[in-house]
């Protein structure tokens, strides 16, 4: 996206749906789309100044689950992980692209443009992989580590919400993230943390 | 009587409501002397590491772009500079550089400190900004 999209974007602000528009990509998200709200959201896209900070940041969340999905389908086909492992590392898979759809949808119902995947040599470059993942316990610290970075940016993006609904979304979101760490933590045989309130700062 | 005691009851209850009993309707309040400006928070680098690890990198490495730009040598550099990296319109215009004052507003609300930026994280805990900046100062460009 460019400044001039931007500036186009900014200086077309809309009052009218943008309230049915938020509320439906809070439906997207939620995963309850009814059949009013997608009549809704097709009277079609319309941005305003603060959906576009929404948008921004649904989109920065986007491109974390785009890495993620990555992440574990190089450590699918790397040949280091067996069963169980590999069945748990494809579910968590599945999760982060219920995530990818589902923000996508909403970024687009907001009027915004999904951000697209980067080339598997930016995330193996990124990541560090080939100097850093030689087994299945590295795949598992990888993954351990991308989701507790992914939980934490979800519960930092929290207040920074306009509309409070998706910031209950990005909890939700958390959530996830925390059950594929606690789960990853455990198969590494790692303690849990002895303190409350370990995610978030 | 009994009337005139419910109007009491409900006169001075209205006053305490109000946040005014009538004892105080006479006297000026004496205004409190401003606190004096709060003492910088001292970063632990240290922690700040931990502090990183745990909230930063989801989406930042020291020395690759991902999600959001490197971080190796930020304290120091100009705003919107990282190489290869495609910034917010507002970052790229911003013209300053990072200094722990600058990365501690933006660490508190970034959308706040650049209208445009992308990135809504906020790192809401003084000290654990404090901690994080303190260790990004010590993480100097190669």
């Amino acid at each position: 996206m460019n400044a001039d999209t931007i500036a186009t974007r900014r200086a077309a602000l809309r009052l009218g749906g943008a309230g049915l528009l938020s509320a439906g990509a809070v439906a997207v998200l939620g995963g309850c789309q009814s059949g009013a709200m997608a009549g809704a959201m097709a009277m079609g896209p319309k941005i305003t100044t603060a959906s576009m900070g929404d948008v921004d940041i649904l989109n920065v969340a986007l491109g974390l689950e785009h890495e993620a999905i990555e992440a574990y389908q190089i450590g699918a086909e790397s040949g280091l992980l067996q069963k169980p492992v590999m069945d748990v590392a494809v579910l968590f898979q599945g999760h982060h692209k219920g995530h990818r759809d589902a923000l996508m949808s909403a970024i687009k119902t907001l009027g915004g443009t999904p951000v697209m995947p980067k080339s598997r040599d930016d995330y193996m470059r990124a990541l560090n992989i080939a100097a850093t993942v030689r087994g299945q316990g590295d795949v598992l610290k990888l993954a351990q580590r991308l989701e507790r970075g992914a939980a934490n940016a979800y519960i930092g993006v929290i207040p920074s919400f306009k509309d409070t609904s998706l910031a209950q979304v990005s909890a939700r979101l958390a959530a996830d993230e925390t059950m594929h760490w606690t789960a990853l933590t455990q198969a590494l045989g790692e303690a849990l943390p002895p303190g409350p309130l370990s995610f978030g700062a | 009587m009994r009337i005139s005691i419910i109007m009491s009851a409900m006169l001075l209850a209205f006053g305490v409501w109000g946040g005014v009993s009538s004892s105080q309707d006479l006297k000026f309040v004496e205004t409190p002397s401003p606190d004096p400006a709060p003492a910088p928070v001292m970063g632990d680098a240290v922690h700040g590491a931990e502090v990183y690890e745990a909230s930063c990198t989801g989406c930042h490495s020291l020395d690759a772009n991902r999600v959001g730009p490197a971080h190796r040598g930020v304290v120091g550099r100009i705003a919107g500079t990282a190489p290869g990296f495609n910034y917010s319109p507002g970052l790229k215009a911003a013209g300053f550089t990072w200094t722990p004052e600058k990365l501690d507003e933006w660490l508190t609300n970034p959308q706040a400190m650049i209208k445009s930026a992308r990135m809504g994280f906020r790192l809401s805990d003084a000290k654990s900004r404090a901690d994080v900046i303190a260790y990004l100062a010590t993480q100097k460009a190669q």
